[in-house]
């Protein structure tokens, strides 16, 4: 290295990748619990697929394979999208998300750092969109399944999709899934909470990510404006609609805690590649990202619209960042902050 | 009560200080090193201009090269010696190319040329200058700024700040020069402050410098005016003028702007030092604190003449085994020496050896995942992020959109960078692509309008020509008629008619050259004339073949005959240049004709005139000497009259033009 | 059958609203530019060279602008004029063809002055006035106005002119692309 600086003093890329992981751990610790082992059959599954592909994809392009490989951050997309898809999902859903994110979504894009959409996102857009069946078999949460589903079990049922008994009788809605077509069946919202399903699974994990996110926050991994941006995006336009009518439109801690907002302000809204780098641009577009996640859910045909909310803003995001270019030191009008 | 509030900048970054390891002991003088490599270029701008030869004898602050121009300074010899040489050396530049340097080797005297203070304070502002810039003052602080032009007029700036903050890692030569010149820096900082007007003098440390900040403390008691020690968080780059500006002000300088504009300015305790040493004892600026530290056993600081040699230095500090690379500056800002032999410049504040665990090698770059890391860093608040993307696609215009020229290139944003991209060297790349392109399109634009001036002095001088020929033949046709000798009125007449046919010419080419000349130039030459060249041109071909095959004498042989040849050529063309003048009857004006283009028709023509010109001669030698008089001055009140005409004709067109 | 009928109608009248908004702002707003000959003429070099087949850049700019040149033909101006001039255009990127693909370096004339004959015929050549000299008077380059275009090389009789590459200074010192291409087979 012949040219200045000849210090640095970075936090390198895998300590970065390692830090978003090891904040992960408590969502899925507690989605094991809730869910059983099958989550932990998809996390593996899907990063094997996610570095056999990344390995195969540089060596097409002529790159070198092991920097890149251990960089992690093939890695985080796979657990990313391992934690969006069904726990009991067939192994070709997770197989087949994780090779079109990593091949299709980033290196078909130019590789690491080149990519104009979430890597994850477009997986799980993939899959929401050709298997819709496969991806609304979420199973009921182990608390209250009957029968218990054994981890054995689970993972033959990954593989062979032979269960012993039915998977209607262990299969179960998520609470937004319950909701939406609760509301369809002209419930109100008061009985529809009455179900055992809330409050037991969903809304724990969810807690789980947010202490994730906190923790990467304090460690400066990532910053406060996305996280926070989209969240109150999502949980104002639910406060709009629920003040407006809340027999019909959910509260919005519930919305804050159900499907993939806590996973997506934390991990996902924040991934840098694909969000903007100034801070107002980056405020319109988590607040944006959020609020349409919140009209996706409830006027939309999807019940969770994190996914394609996200997907849309990453379509804008190179255009907010032209226009929110802050001002440069000596060059802001007069009263700015200085 | 002197400490004060501060205004932080944005960004900044802590690298680790290594401070420790040169701040400890005093600085100690360098001894005389066996020669001194001076370069004649001491400041940005102009190189000064040499006054001594090689074998001169110089004193100790002789001076060996006077300022060139106004952004220029003064160089002096460093000590008292002998001229050995005068040519370039490598200089102490990131592209090693080479400045001409005055190499002096010492006689180990030191004598000293006459000196004496130099009265500011009833010198005019101008003189003052010119006296600093004589004397070679420039910024110390690693830009080498002359400071010269920094001294604005009385009352312009209200704040003069001395910069002692020395943000970056391993350099401690302004602290060590702040504990023990403490009084000389502030003598520096008042006679500035005098020159200037200012009211306030604000002095920056950074907070890693206690005892610099005591030191220069207890020197305010007694220097005669107010002045603050202001100390600042350390961070870096606190150090920088505009930062430090914000830092103790609050007033933010745009790039480009000067910060006198807003009533500041800002010095370095060296270059405070250094004025004051000019003004008060007539010492040019020669030597400078230099800290020598890294992979060294004695790391240190030591006052350096400037064109030591930078291996003549190194053994002072003792470098030890596994070196690796000098770098000459500091680890944030400097840069590799391309060659140890390189004399130093006034800006070589610190040298580090590398090797060891001091600044080891970066890992392998990785692709930008645009983090942000480096916006957060940037201490004047830009994107390095999108920089970087525009320099690597070569998108030179958004670079400027996102002020690229704002960048102070402090390598920040590199330093926290996690995929360790050397952000800098892609600004310092697109900053210089695009001074190039403006070079060159300042180039264009010059030859764009040099070519255009071309084609128009060629269509005028068609014209005038054109009208030249037609006026002559009006005068010929009157000297025809009023011809007594019948002869020489038949001769008058042919000539009057080919004239006539060579104007009738002239305007049809008049009215064609409305196309570009260059088509001429490049149209095909008449088949005799490119066959004449390209015989010219075989022939020089043969000639230098053979002179391949040749001996020393056999060649001077050959060249004295091509001498002789060349000479006899011209010779021949000079005598047919005299006859084609005298069958015209006017001498050929402006030699840069157009091209000539010998039609079968004109050349019988003038060999016809030649003939007759043969004839005449031959009449005249039979001629008695009272009978050729006669014909001389008639044909030299001829040639006076038709002169006459054209000058007025000149004195007319000129005339016309300047309406 | 109506929601189909009306579905056409309504995507029509859309066409129509949004057509003529465009094109009111495409009359109304228009922007005055240079003519395109002088926005191309701009881009080239101005050597005056004539490697392009035309005698001068402004004939082959008049040239472009109809139509009738290819983009690729400038050879001072390299593949980065090239690059320009597919910009304005619009046209796709050609690179170019033949020797002129190797970039040569930048080069200005020098007569050697022991051969010179003071034949004038290189002054006539220079399309820059950047040759001093008059007949049977020694000619000389100035440097600072030589462009490099090689035009009066060919017409010395006794071969007198050559092309030597500018040396760098400092001010003309560039720093270099900071992009190294991998390669597979490079160590980590």
């Amino acid at each position: 290295m012949k040219t200045s600086p000849f210090v640095a003093q970075p936090m390198p890329l895998q300590t970065v990748m390692l830090k978003v992981v090891t904040a992960l751990v408590p969502g899925i610790l507690l989605a094991v619990w809730a869910f059983g082992i099958g989550v932990l059959v998809q996390i593996a599954l899907a990063v094997a697929v996610a570095l056999a592909t990344e390995a195969a994809c540089l060596k097409l392009r002529g790159y070198p394979v092991k920097p890149f490989l251990l960089d992690g951050s093939a890695v985080v997309t796979a657990c990313l999208l391992a934690l969006s898809i069904p726990p009991l999902g067939p192994w070709w859903l997770a197989v087949l998300g994780t090779a079109v994110a990593i091949g299709l979504a980033k290196h078909m894009y130019g590789g690491l750092g080149q990519n104009t959409f979430n890597p994850a996102m477009i997986g799980f857009a993939v899959l929401i969109v050709s298997f819709p069946a496969q991806m609304s078999r979420w199973a009921a949460p182990l608390a209250l399944a009957q029968p218990d589903l054994g981890a054995l079990a689970q993972i033959a049922y990954i593989f062979t999709g032979h269960l012993p008994l039915a998977f209607d009788a262990v299969a179960s809605a998520t609470p937004l899934d319950a909701v939406r077509t609760g509301l369809l069946q002209h419930l109100t919202l008061a009985d529809i909470f009455k179900a055992p399903l809330f409050g037991v699974a969903q809304q724990w994990i969810a807690a789980g990510y947010l202490v994730g996110g906190l923790y990467l926050w304090q460690q400066k991994v990532i910053r406060w404006r996305l996280p926070l941006a989209f969240l109150g995006g999502l949980g104002l336009t639910a406060l709009v609609f629920w003040l407006v009518d809340s027999e019909h439109y959910a509260s919005p801690l519930f919305h804050l805690f159900s499907g993939g907002a806590m996973l997506g302000a934390f991990f996902i809204i924040t991934d840098p590649v694909t969000a903007p780098t100034t801070p107002l641009g980056q405020l319109i577009f988590a607040a944006l990202a959020g609020l349409l996640a919140y009209l996706i859910r409830t006027l939309g045909g999807y019940p969770d619209g994190v996914a394609f909310a996200v997907l849309i803003l990453n379509i804008v995001g190179p255009f907010i960042d032209q226009y929110t270019q802050p001002a440069v030191f000596g060059r802001k009008k007069k009263g700015a902050k200085a | 009560m002197n400490e004060r509030t501060f205004f932080p900048f944005h960004g900044g970054v802590h690298p680790p200080e290594h401070k420790n390891l040169s701040s400890g002991a005093p600085i100690q003088r360098a001894p005389l090193p066996s020669r001194l490599v001076v370069p004649l270029l001491q400041s940005i701008g102009n190189r000064a201009r040499l006054l001594v030869n090689v074998g001169d004898k110089v004193l100790k602050g002789q001076c060996i090269g006077v300022p060139d121009g106004a952004i220029s300074v003064g160089a002096h010899a460093p000590t008292s010696g002998v001229v050995t040489a005068i040519g370039p050396a490598t200089l102490a530049h990131p592209s090693g190319l080479t400045e001409i340097a005055v190499t002096i080797v010492p006689d180990g005297e030191d004598r000293w040329i006459e000196r004496q203070a130099f009265d500011w304070r009833n010198a005019n502002i101008r003189a003052v200058r010119d006296y600093l810039r004589d004397m070679g003052v420039v910024g110390l602080g690693g830009a080498i700024f002359p400071s010269h032009l920094k001294i604005t007029d009385k009352g312009k700036v209200h704040t003069l700040i001395v910069n002692g903050a020395e943000c970056e890692p391993y350099i401690t030569c302004d602290d060590r020069l702040m504990r023990e010149q403490a009084a000389g820096i502030l003598t520096g900082a008042g006679i500035v402050r005098e020159l200037m007007g200012a009211e306030r003098v604000l002095i920056g440390i950074e907070d890693n410098k206690p005892e610099a900040a005591a030191a220069m403390r207890e020197a305010i008691k007694t220097c005669g005016f107010h002045a603050e020690v202001g100390v600042v968080p350390t961070l870096y780059p606190s150090g920088a003028a505009k930062q430090l500006i914000k830092l103790l002000t609050g007033i933010e300088i745009a790039s480009g702007t000067r910060s006198t504009d807003h009533g500041v300015q800002c010095f370095n305790v060296a270059t405070l030092l250094s004025i004051w040493r000019a003004m008060e004892f007539g010492e040019p600026a020669l030597a400078r604190a230099v800290t020598l530290t890294g992979h060294v056993e004695r790391p240190g600081n030591y006052e350096v003449l400037i064109g030591t040699p930078i291996d003549e230095l190194l053994p002072l500090a003792g470098v030890k085994p596994g070196a690796d690379g000098y770098i000459y500056g500091g680890p944030m800002m400097g840069f590799e020496l391309p060659a140890l032999s390189v004399g130093l410049s006034k800006a070589g504040n610190c040298v580090i050896v590398r090797g060891g665990d001091v600044l080891p090698q970066r890992p392998i770059e990785l692709p930008c995942i645009r983090c942000g890391n480096c916006a957060d860093a940037c201490p004047v608040e830009l994107q390095p992020m999108d920089l970087y993307w525009f320099a690597r696609s070569k998108r030179f215009d958004k670079s400027e959109d996102w002020e690229l020229f704002d960048c102070i290139e402090c390598g920040a944003c590199a330093y926290v960078c996690p995929s360790n991209i050397r952000l800098v060297d892609y600004f310092r790349y697109s900053k210089s692509e695009i001074w190039a392109e403006e070079r060159q399109n300042r180039a264009a634009h010059h030859a764009r309008q040099r070519h255009e001036f071309r084609q128009f002095r060629e269509e005028r001088e068609k014209r005038e020509k054109a009208e030249r020929l037609a006026a002559r033949a009006a005068e010929k046709h009157q000297a025809a008629v009023s011809s007594a000798d019948p002869a020489d009125a038949e001769r008058a007449a042919k000539i009057k008619a080919a004239m006539e046919r060579a104007a009738a010419k002239q305007a049809d080419a008049v009215v064609e050259a409305a196309a570009p000349v260059a088509a001429e130039a490049q149209a095909a030459l008449d088949p005799e004339k490119a066959e004449r060249i390209r015989a010219a041109m075989e022939k020089r071909a043969a000639e230098k073949a053979a002179l391949e095959g040749m001996s020393p004498e056999e060649k001077a042989a050959k060249e004295a005959e091509k001498q002789a040849k060349i000479q006899a050529a011209m010779e021949r063309a000079a005598a047919k240049k005299a006859e084609k003048a005298a069958a015209e009857a006017i001498p050929e004006p402006a030699p840069k004709a157009e091209a000539p283009a010998l039609d079968p028709e004109k050349a019988e023509r003038i060999r016809v005139a030649m003939q007759k010109r043969e004839e005449e001669k031959a009449r005249l030698a039979a001629m008695s000497p009272a009978e050729r008089a006669a014909l001389d001055a008639e044909k030299a009140a001829r040639i006076a009259a038709v002169k006459e005409k054209a000058a007025a004709m000149k004195a007319a067109q000129n005339e016309n033009k300047t309406e | 059958m109506t929601e189909f009928i009306e579905a056409i109608l309504i995507m029509a009248a859309l066409a129509l609203l949004l057509g003529g908004v465009l094109g009111f702002a495409a009359i109304k707003y228009k922007v005055d530019e240079d003519p395109l000959v002088d926005q191309i003429d701009e881009i080239l070099p101005q050597t005056q060279c004539g490697q392009c087949g035309y005698p001068g850049c402004k004939p082959y700019a008049t040239a472009l602008a109809a139509g009738e040149a290819e983009i690729n033909l400038c050879v001072p101006g390299g593949n980065e004029g090239v690059r320009k001039l597919a910009d304005l255009l619009g046209k796709d990127f050609m690179p170019m063809g033949g020797e002129a693909a190797v970039e040569k370096p930048k080069s200005t004339a020098v007569i050697d002055e022991n051969i010179c004959i003071g034949c004038t015929l290189c002054l006539q050549a220079c399309p820059v006035d950047a040759i001093l000299g008059s007949a049977k008077h020694l000619h000389t380059v100035l440097q600072s106005e030589c462009t490099g275009c090689e035009l009066c090389v060919a017409p010395c009789p006794v071969d007198c002119i050559s092309m030597q590459a500018i040396p760098e200074t400092l001010t003309s010192w560039k720093w270099h692309y900071p992009v190294i291409p991998l390669k597979v087979k490079q160590a980590v």
